[in-house]
């Protein structure tokens, strides 16, 4: 058959090279879009095609035209022949001419088109000399070309005459205008507010059917198409202010909610319907009143209910978008059971739209009822949708779970109903928890032999057992049934069922087996060196190279205790099923205005991934590779550094040992630039042998001070830079400079986690000679507690030394730590007291939150000392992408599209300290489009005190101006450093508080 | 907007398509297979939204033939099930009480009307009577320029008899 239709093709391709009368041509081409709808691959006579479009008369142009459009897409080559010809049609006189070239633009125009008819199309559009038949086409096909390339409508020119579109009786053209207007609203709305009233009153014209031709009617109802466009544009304007204009759309809306009844005609039904459900839209976008909002829940709650398969399934996806917008969701879950019935529906549309609404209404109070629901469905449910099920169920499990043993029962039984569905990511997830609650460890044990006891299991679920048994098996080593031995033959029973991804899974649990079983069995002992052995050959790599070294450790008896020892836990992180459902809702359930602004920002949310720092534990859960047993000290990059500095520590004398190449010599490459020591480190130590060998020894001060130029002897030392201002670049950045002067310089490098930091101090000798009594004390506030490694007492000339500054946070506080720095050169003593980078924001962790994560919680948190409101005022004005921007690198996430009103901010993040743990913080922020220098600001969390803290310190950071600190509330701290007599200092150390309080 | 427009019979057979967004012929032969996978296999009482590739199909059922409608996810549904109505309305005015055979015989008149309704996958014009009207028009500009190429052959055919 496809080759008979070929033949035929090119039978007329034949034709078609002939000299061929113009009808007989058009007939061909008429023929060859027929035989290419069918779906035989035509490549061939495109070019006639076109060519028919530069006919003289009507038929063939005709022709032309549209098999062009419907043959060719916008990036064909020999589109670009016709322009020409498409162009002169345009401008041309004749009317029939004009409307198959703006039709034929409009439904495939690309690029070029919009560069070179663009400004023609505008014209015609708003031309008083064409017929509608011409200025709707045209307004059509604008749009096509403004999509294409935004630029071609020059918005200021163009406002005016959008409005005076808007003004149009002839319903088409008005129909394809406020098309128009919703590309053009949708992309920038402040510029088109003067259309808003236009908007309303187009609306409320056809609500009254004031002045509508009868043919405009449709199953008696006005244009509901114009109607539903209307109500779609009005959806991108933020707000209404006017209040007459807001009252007469809301007159017009309550018109639409009470007036619209189920009715016979099935076509009237929908047509009033599709009024409705956008009229419904609207009212949720505008954030009506109160019992707006609650007639539309009715509303929906009537919809779900409903026979007709439609409204069905419209009423459950509105009411998930309603979700999102208002605080009504208790009456959501009045209809709980009614949603439960729908995912029984025959219809997997149906279907799909009541998964998602359950899971976008699952919150802590119904979680255990709804996961319970999903997973007794997961047995009948259809395989198209078995895998979003159970990505559902473990994602509700995991984030509502009222206590973590309910959370391993759940995916397991997920497991083991749907196997097949369950992705990796879904077991790696409860392998972690078990890992880091050790309460968890032996009832997850236990439940997992319960699992291994039934006949057939799933292959994931013998990888979760075994994997889950050989950590913890040995917590229910008392319990019957549950010696190694027994839990080795049980496991060893599934090996020849699995496949060799499984294998390196089994063998890591039979070799912790052996190792937890003290005294060793000899027999429990050959049985598994035999499987080793076993598998030394095999042909897998991942599997062979287990099987040797693990046969190989086994050997070495007690030291494998260490090596095999428990996985150290994982580091928080959010899940990654989280991520993966985020990135599955990017395109879907969101409002459409809101859409917009969600679709940009989700790049961003898909960035908070874990942050898992170089000498963290390996980041990837089990599986990988066999190194993944040795437990990683996670201080082991610590103990380095601190080896380090005791190696620093006695300098003297022995120069020549500083050794530039540090473990982390990334953190000294960044810093040698600052510190302005030039050359290689080869050429850093040489002057120092030099001044050693001419000085005999130690070098004294003296002799230092002999170099330097007298000029330098004044008696202040005066800071390079604004001390101020690196302090604030710092709470915003890790790494940086502190300090400088013409002698010293301190570099700072953070690396923080969850409520521990590390940094390193960098003191870099900036002169040929040495600093000498250097001394740098911490001063920590009382919520931080801070150790630092010792601080060599000279540093030699040119060098740099780091000193590893440990801090925890034990609970929220705005304090600050001091840094007291002191050190000689030549006579004179400098002493400066700087404050430390560790400020409240080093301990968020940005975290982003979906809607039916925040909205919870939010509520969950009423009133104070949870949940804290502030006006603030005297806010420095600033766009609100800045505030965003600034918030982010405050570590604070914002969330895009959570709130409806696009001049409110909401963010979240996580605070670590000891006392809190991980706490999670929403804050909302209300600002006034009118004043930028006032705004409202909802903090929330867990701990009243963190509540207080936060919103003390996005206040301070709101009001003052962290960038240039010489704003009003923030006064121009003077340079702290002073030369001061050596005496001093200490006097000045003993009294911590009184320092701290001068400082700040 | 809308992104496309197919007809499908019940036996598969494509009977008009449309494409508003770019799509290649490769692109266009797998989307049709894969909806008209879907979309025929669907009972009957189901409702008439199905979510395809982040997107939703509407589409409706008139005797033998599926008229579908490409849309994004938060486009109102009802609205480009009234268009397809509409369309069909459109349809059956024309033919006087159209079927399948119609559409196959003058396939290139269901362009003309759908090129009538729709431009760049958004409502153009929704009378019934001005939609006829230029139809109309259309015909008879086609149908006296075939008068005057008749009559003018018949002139050279005399003139060089």
């Amino acid at each position: 058959m496809k080759r008979l239709g070929r033949a035929v093709v090119m039978e007329i391709f034949c034709f078609l090279k002939q000299g061929l009368t113009p009808y007989e041509k058009k007939k061909y081409v008429w023929k060859m879009l027929y035989i290419y709808m069918l779906g035989y691959d035509v490549d061939f006579g495109h070019m006639e095609a076109v060519s028919l479009i530069s006919a003289p008369k009507y038929p063939e142009k005709q022709v032309g035209y549209i098999v062009t459009s419907s043959l060719l897409n916008e990036n064909h080559d020999f589109l670009r022949l016709a322009i020409n010809t498409v162009r002169n049609d345009i401008i041309g006189r004749n009317e029939t001419f004009q409307c198959l070239a703006l039709t034929m633009v409009g439904n495939i125009g690309g690029r070029e088109f919009a560069e070179s008819l663009a400004a023609d199309v505008q014209k015609l559009l708003i031309s008083s000399s064409c017929r509608p038949l011409v200025r709707k086409k045209a307004a059509l096909c604008l749009l096509r070309l403004y999509r294409k390339n935004p630029d071609v409508v020059n918005i200021d020119g163009w406002v005016d005459r959008m409005a005076q579109l808007l003004d149009e009786r002839d319903i088409g053209v008005l129909t394809s205008s406020m098309s128009l207007l919703v590309a053009l609203v949708s992309n920038n709305h402040e510029a088109y507010w003067s259309c808003l009233p236009k908007c309303v009153k187009v609306l409320e014209r056809l609500a009254r059917n004031q002045d509508i031709p009868q043919e405009y009617t449709y199953y008696g109802i006005p244009s509901p198409w114009l109607q539903v466009k209307a109500m779609r544009a009005l959806q991108y304007f933020p707000t209404i202010e006017d209040p007459n204009c807001r009252r007469s759309l809301f007159e017009v809306l309550q018109r639409i909610l009470m007036g619209t009844d189920v009715v016979k005609n099935v076509n009237k039904n929908n047509a009033a319907h599709a009024v409705l459900f956008e009229a419904l839209a609207l009212v949720m976008h505008l954030d009506a009143e109160k019992e707006m909002m609650s007639q539309c829940v009715a509303l929906l709650g009537k919809f779900i209910a409903v026979r007709e398969p439609n409204i069905r399934y419209l009423g459950l996806e509105n009411m998930t978008r309603m979700l999102m917008v208002t605080d009504v969701q208790d009456s959501i879950k009045r209809h709980q059971a009614q949603i439960i019935t729908s995912l029984k529906d025959p219809d997997i549309s149906i279907r799909r739209r009541a998964l998602d609404l359950l899971y976008g209404m699952c919150d802590i109070s119904n979680a255990k009822d709804i996961v319970e629901e999903l997973l007794q469905y997961l047995s009948t449910a259809d395989f198209a949708m078995r895998e979003e099920l159970s990505l559902k169920a473990a994602i509700l499990a995991e984030k509502f779970a009222p206590d973590l043993s309910w959370y391993v029962d759940v995916i397991l039984q997920l497991i083991d109903k749907a196997g097949d569905f369950v992705s990796d990511d879904i077991w790696f997830r409860v392998v972690q928890f078990v890992t880091n609650n050790e309460d968890l460890q032996p009832y997850a044990a236990a439940k997992a032999r319960e699992y291994l006891d039934k006949p057939a299991i799933h292959e994931t679920m013998v990888k979760v057992s075994a994997y889950l048994l050989g950590e913890f098996s040995h917590l229910l080593a008392r319990r019957p049934g549950c010696s190694p031995k027994e839990i080795f033959i049980i496991i060893h029973e599934k090996l020849p069922t699995v496949s060799t991804s499984t294998i390196p899974i089994l063998l890591s649990t039979y070799a912790k087996i052996l190792m937890h079983t003290q005294p060793p069995d000899p027999e429990l002992q050959n049985q598994i060196w035999t499987i080793f052995n076993k598998y030394e050959s095999c042909i897998d790599a991942e599997i062979q190279q287990r099987a040797v070294e693990y046969f190989a450790l086994s050997r070495k008896g007690a030291a494998v205790m260490d090596i095999l020892a428990e996985m150290p836990k994982f580091p928080e992180r959010q899940s990654a099923l989280i991520k993966k459902a985020e990135v599955a809702e990017v395109d879907s359930a969101d409002q459409s205005a809101i859409k917009l602004r969600a679709q940009q920002q989700t790049s961003n949310a898909l960035v908070v991934t874990d942050q898992h720092s170089a000498n963290g534990p390996p980041p990837t859960v089990p599986a990988v590779g066999p190194l993944t047993l040795v437990k990683v000290p996670s201080t082991s990059g610590n103990a380095e550094h601190t080896s380090e500095g005791q190696a620093l520590t006695q300098p003297n004398g022995t120069l020549t040992k500083i050794d530039p190449q540090t473990p982390s010599e990334d953190l000294l490459g960044d810093l040698l630039g600052p510190l302005a020591i030039e050359g290689p480190p080869g050429a850093a130590v040489q002057p120092q042998q030099n001044a050693v060998s001419e000085v005999g020894g130690v070098p004294s001060a003296v002799d230092g001070a002999a170099i330097v130029p007298v000029g330098e002897y004044s008696n202040s030392v005066q800071p390079i830079g604004n001390i101020n201002e690196r302090f604030y670049a710092l709470c915003l950045k890790d790494s940086g400079v502190l300090y400088e002067d013409p002698y010293i310089q301190i570099g700072i490098k953070a690396e923080w986690r969850a409520q521990h930091g590390h940094l390193v101090l960098f003191l870099g000798n900036k002169n040929t000679s040495p600093l000498d009594s250097v001394q740098a004390l911490v001063l920590p506030p009382a919520h931080l507690k801070m150790e630092l490694s010792l601080v060599p007492e000279t540093i030699p000339p040119r060098a740099q030394v780091q000193c590893p500054l440990e801090v925890l946070n034990l609970r929220p506080s705005r304090d600050v730590a001091v840094l007291d720095f002191s050190y000689k050169f030549g006579a004179n003593m400098v002493n400066v007291k700087l404050r430390l980078p560790a400020v409240l924001n080093k301990f968020l962790q940005p975290i982003s939150v979906s809607a039916e994560e925040f909205f919870p919680q939010w509520r969950s948190l009423s009133g104070p000392p949870l949940k804290l409101q502030e006006v603030v005022r005297g806010v420095r004005p600033l766009p609100l992408t800045e505030m965003a921007n600034l918030f982010n690198s405050f570590r604070l996430m914002i969330c895009p599209g959570l709130d409806p009103n696009p001049n409110n901010l909401v963010a979240s993040t996580t605070f670590y300290s000891e006392s809190t743990r991980a706490m999670l913080c929403l804050i909302r922020i209300e600002t006034d489009p009118a004043d930028r220098t006032q705004l409202r600001m909802t903090v929330a969390s867990g701990d009243p005190m963190l509540t207080f803290e936060l919103k003390e310190f996005m206040k301070e950071q709101l009001v003052s101006i962290p960038t240039a600190p010489h704003g009003p509330t923030a006064p121009p701290t003077p340079p702290v450093a002073q030369v001061a007599q050596p005496t001093s200092p200490v006097k000045a150390l003993t009294d911590p508080g009184a320092m701290l309080a001068g400082l700040l | 907007m809308i992104h496309f427009v197919l007809l499908i019979s019940r036996q598969g057979k494509v009977r008009l398509t449309k494409w508003y967004s770019p799509y290649s012929q490769k692109e266009r032969t797998k989307v049709i297979r894969e909806l008209s996978g879907v979309i025929l296999s669907r009972g009957p009482k189901l409702c008439n939204f199905v979510e395809w590739r982040g997107y939703k199909v509407v589409y409706k059922r008139y005797a033998s033939l599926y008229f579908c409608m490409c849309i994004d996810q938060d486009d109102n549904e009802l609205e480009v099930l009234e268009i397809i109505h509409h369309y069909v309305e459109i349809l059956d005015r024309y033919f006087g009480s159209v079927c399948e055979l119609d559409l196959i015989f003058n396939f290139h008149k269901a362009y003309y009307i759908l090129d009538e309704l729709l431009i760049a996958g958004e409502l153009q014009e929704s009378s019934k009577k001005t939609v006829a009207r230029l139809i109309a028009a259309q015909d008879s500009l086609v149908e006296s320029a075939k008068e005057q190429a008749s009559s003018i052959s018949n002139i050279i055919a005399q003139a060089t008899k």
